[in-house]
């Protein structure tokens, strides 16, 4: 039997507002709030509320026969909880039925793998304790930001107690594999890895409504019969996609809803089933490994990390934040611990990128600024500003190591001063009750 | 005069010269100034002049009613003074594509036809010279030497024309042959050439071929700054130093020698910040070039500046840098010492040639301006008796004094 694994990304970066050179030193505030507020309101309104609504439906009226999975940035969260709180109530309810899978990522969908591995893990440990507090679910799968994957990271993962992940299935790297089978990392055997299947995932996710698309208009009908004709010994159909793409991406009047109502019943029919990506990397058994020295991920035609740190804006960008991440990690201030989540967010990168041709319209298309000089220049006079409150926490002549032992110092006094003070009262309370006992004692024998 | 900008609506410095030498000549009680421009907006300050606007003077005859002139043209002009202009059309020039008013129309900027406005100009100033009476004719800049040239002979009056720029600069001596042609044509033809500095009156004798007794420097003042503007306050909140290059970014201005030194200076010290302000053909290339140098968190650009925020850059600001590979004569590092900010120019700008409270080094010498930055925001002592001697000299360069000169030259011509 054939098995189709969905999983949904929901990511919203908190855009930067117009930040001059003047702002600098004087405003710490760094976020457009309407935009903010606008942007996610209307893609809620058109695909995360009704999108939410339609799987419930599914989910029960299957009961536990169609299954699907999210990934959900910890910043989208953040930003849900303050302007869309029922876009989350949704999801909850959604993980009571037991057939929908949270995934874990980096809290900040951020691209720290590749510049901060310490970073790395404090995020993912941050987003999988997030997730278990919101919906009461342990994530067992990993999924990078944007799907980034190489032999490195899964080392990384692998060490942090993973499994199991999820990636991307480029062509450059599986050359005449298919993607619709479990295999595992070349460096860690007992890790298992799921990829995406692109031609059927940008199915839906790009070419549903293209009416200049020879398979124009796609039905489930004929979308199941091309996966259940796939050769009878692949198992596994990895459908990775935006969760925009319900609604959004494709408008609901392209009938985007209606098809992935019918997509069920299609598929109970030709006996192809539904599964978690959890569910899948227990059900088979890893076919092969996966050799990825250079790291690949599911954006542009590359499918690799040029749309973040493709030219030098954006690498210079990258290196002058993560040069301060060791500072703010000794800070116990909690604003500058959320800035430096919000400002790690892959899409302040993307919009720097200067990539030409189709991918570029993409870019532009998802970009708040004129162009990627002007999304560099507002970028680092946030960063500066950022730099220069990190700044200000430590004097800056103290090497970090000096730095930390001494702050170590002063924690563990600290612990220290406090257990003596509660051995003082201890002792100074078994000192007044021999007193109260020697007190009362006189009068006892009365 | 003939001029091609005026205050408020300037496209770059020629503006700003006009108004400064125009406003300091009349100062001689026994001047009169007549102001062409292509395109007045009605909004300029005619206290101390009579501007026309050459799309306001009638080439062809038409019959226009007293209340249509009226209507149109009070806002810029007496209504009266068109029909005068309109008495003395010397040709026919109905093929011509005019208004209703019989007016020729000009944008006033730089267009891609630029060309045929400069000659549309200078058939508009026949009508001119023909209609007032005056002694000199006085031309800024190449775009209205062939209107200079026009009115000079028609009405035999000496003419003088006055270099800002030349196309040596503009173009870091690789000139466009028919601009090129334009002002070899007015220096050859004309009574004085009067240059900014000496740096273009060298270019003006060596490039153009004239004889040295023509030739005469002139140098660039600068007007006194508004209360207003006096006091704008630092706005800034960063603690560090900041150093300024404020101007196009252009290949002129030599904007990527001021990111070399800034690159330069940035490995050494923690204390300062670079700001460029404005925009240009260069400015992508220069934002790529502080990423790659890998000081982009120290290194600002603010795009392109209008009226009030210029002021408030400099004033905020701790060092003003001109890296001009070639400068005519550069007003903007006299705006800078104005407003108090120690500069660093380029000996290759006009300007240099009459400060003295500033510091100067070659443009290409990348290590010596690196030096000057980091120890006027290192050296306190340096910074402010850079900052009270250089605004003490530069309220000393008046456009009263350029006016004087302007003027002696006039009487030669005259008598």
């Amino acid at each position: 039997m054939k098995t189709i694994c969905f999983y949904f990304q929901i990511h919203q970066p908190f855009r930067l507002k117009r930040y001059r050179f003047f702002n600098i030193g004087r405003d710490h505030y760094y976020y457009d709030d309407y935009s903010n507020e606008e942007i996610l309101q209307q893609i809620a309104g058109r695909s995360y509320i009704p999108a939410n609504r339609m799987l419930l439906d599914l989910v029960n009226l299957y009961k536990g026969r169609f299954k699907v999975a999210f990934s959900i940035s910890g910043v989208a969260l953040d930003q849900m909880e303050v302007y869309m709180p029922e876009v989350i109530d949704g999801l909850r309810e959604l993980s009571h039925t037991g057939n929908v899978e949270f995934l874990s990522e980096t809290y900040g969908h951020s691209l720290s793998c590749h510049y901060d591995p310490v970073e790395f893990r404090n995020q993912v440990k941050m987003h999988a304790d997030r997730i278990k507090s919101l919906f009461g679910q342990e994530p067992k799968v990993f999924r990078n930001t944007e799907l980034i994957y190489s032999d490195e990271i899964s080392d990384m993962v692998y060490d942090m107690g993973y499994r199991k992940m999820i990636t991307e299935g480029a062509k450059h790297v599986l050359g005449w594999k298919s993607p619709n089978y479990v295999y595992t990392s070349i460096n860690q055997p007992k890790l298992k890895l799921l990829l995406r299947n692109s031609r059927f995932s940008d199915d839906l996710s790009f070419r549903f409504s293209n009416y200049s698309w020879s398979e124009y208009p796609l039905t489930a009908d004929k979308f199941i019969s091309w996966i259940a004709s796939t050769p009878p010994e692949e198992q596994v159909v990895n459908l990775f996609m935006n969760y925009e793409t319900l609604g959004n991406i494709q408008p609901s009047h392209t009938g985007i809803f209606e098809f992935m109502k019918a997509l069920p019943r299609f598929a109970f029919d030709r006996g192809v089933g539904f599964a978690t990506p959890g569910e899948a990397l227990d059900l088979y058994k890893p076919v092969g490994a996966a050799s990825v020295p250079y790291p690949i991920s599911w954006a542009d035609e590359e499918r690799d990390l040029s749309a973040w740190e493709g030219n030098t804006l954006q690498k210079s960008a990258l290196e002058t934040l993560y040069s301060v991440s060791e500072r703010v990690r000794l800070t116990s201030d909690r604003r500058l611990k959320q800035d430096w989540l919000y400002l790690q967010a892959s899409d302040h990168f993307y919009y720097m990128s200067t990539k030409h041709f189709s991918d570029g319209a993409v870019h532009s298309h998802f970009s708040p600024y004129t162009s990627a000089y002007d999304a560099f220049n507002n970028y680092m006079n946030v960063l500066s500003d950022f730099i220069g409150r990190v700044k200000a926490q430590f004097p800056d002549s103290v090497e970090n190591e000096e730095l930390n032992s001494l702050l170590l110092t002063i924690r563990n006094q600290e612990l220290e001063i406090k257990q003596l003070r509660s051995e003082l009262k201890k002792v100074i309370g078994s000192n007044e009750a021999n007193l109260v006992v020697k007190e009362k004692a006189p009068k006892n024998p009365k | 005069m003939f001029g091609w900008e005026f205050p408020p609506h300037i496209l770059g410095g020629l503006g700003t010269a006009s108004y400064g030498l125009t406003k300091g000549m009349s100062q001689q009680e026994d001047m009169e100034i007549m102001f062409v421009i292509p395109k007045p907006w009605g909004d300029e300050d005619q206290s101390f002049l009579k501007i026309i606007g050459a799309n306001h003077t009638p080439v062809a005859w038409r019959d226009v009613q007293w209340e249509t002139a009226k209507s149109r043209l009070e806002k810029y002009m007496d209504p009266q003074e068109y029909y005068s202009l309109r008495d003395h059309i010397y040709a026919d020039f109905n093929y011509m594509h005019t208004n209703d008013l019989g007016c020729v129309e000009f944008s006033g900027r730089y267009p891609d036809n630029i060309l045929e406005e400069i000659n549309n100009y200078s058939i508009v100033a026949g009508v001119i010279a023909r209609t007032y009476n005056f002694d000199v004719i006085h031309a800024h800049d190449w775009l209205t030497y062939p209107a200079g040239l026009h009115a000079k002979s028609v009405t035999g009056k000496p003419l003088a024309i006055h270099v800002h720029a030349t196309e040596f600069d503009r173009s870091r001596g690789k000139p466009n042959p028919t601009v090129y042609g334009v002002e070899k044509d007015g220096m050859d033809n004309c009574d004085h050439i009067i240059c900014v500095s000496e740096l273009t009156r060298r270019t003006v004798l060596e490039n153009y071929h004239q004889p040295a007794w023509k030739v005469t420097t002139v140098h660039n003042a600068v007007e006194p700054l508004d209360p207003e503007i006096e006091a704008i306050e630092r706005l800034l909140g960063v603690s560090e130093k900041v150093v300024t290059f404020l101007g196009r970014i252009t290949m002129q201005k030599g904007p990527e020698f001021f990111v070399d030194a800034a690159t330069q200076v940035l490995k050494k010290s923690d204390h300062i910040r670079f700001v460029m302000a404005g925009s240009g053909d260069m400015m992508n290339q220069m934002i790529r070039l502080v990423a790659d140098r890998g000081i982009a968190d120290k290194f600002h650009f603010t795009g392109f500046l209008r009226g009030k925020q210029v002021y408030e850059m400099l004033k905020s600001s701790d060092v003003y840098v001109m890296p001009s590979v070639s400068e005519p004569f550069g007003i903007s590092p006299l705006e800078a010492m104005q407003c108090g900010v120690p500069s660093i120019i380029s000996y290759q700008s006009g300007c240099s040639e009459i400060l003295n409270h500033v510091i100067k080094t070659d443009y290409w010498d990348v290590d010596a301006m690196a030096d000057a930055i980091y120890s006027i925001c290192t050296h306190p002592a340096m910074a402010d008796f850079l900052q009270v001697e250089g605004k003490r000299e530069v309220d000393n360069i008046k456009w009263e004094d350029a006016g004087k000169k302007v003027r002696a030259i006039y009487d030669k011509l005259v008598h």
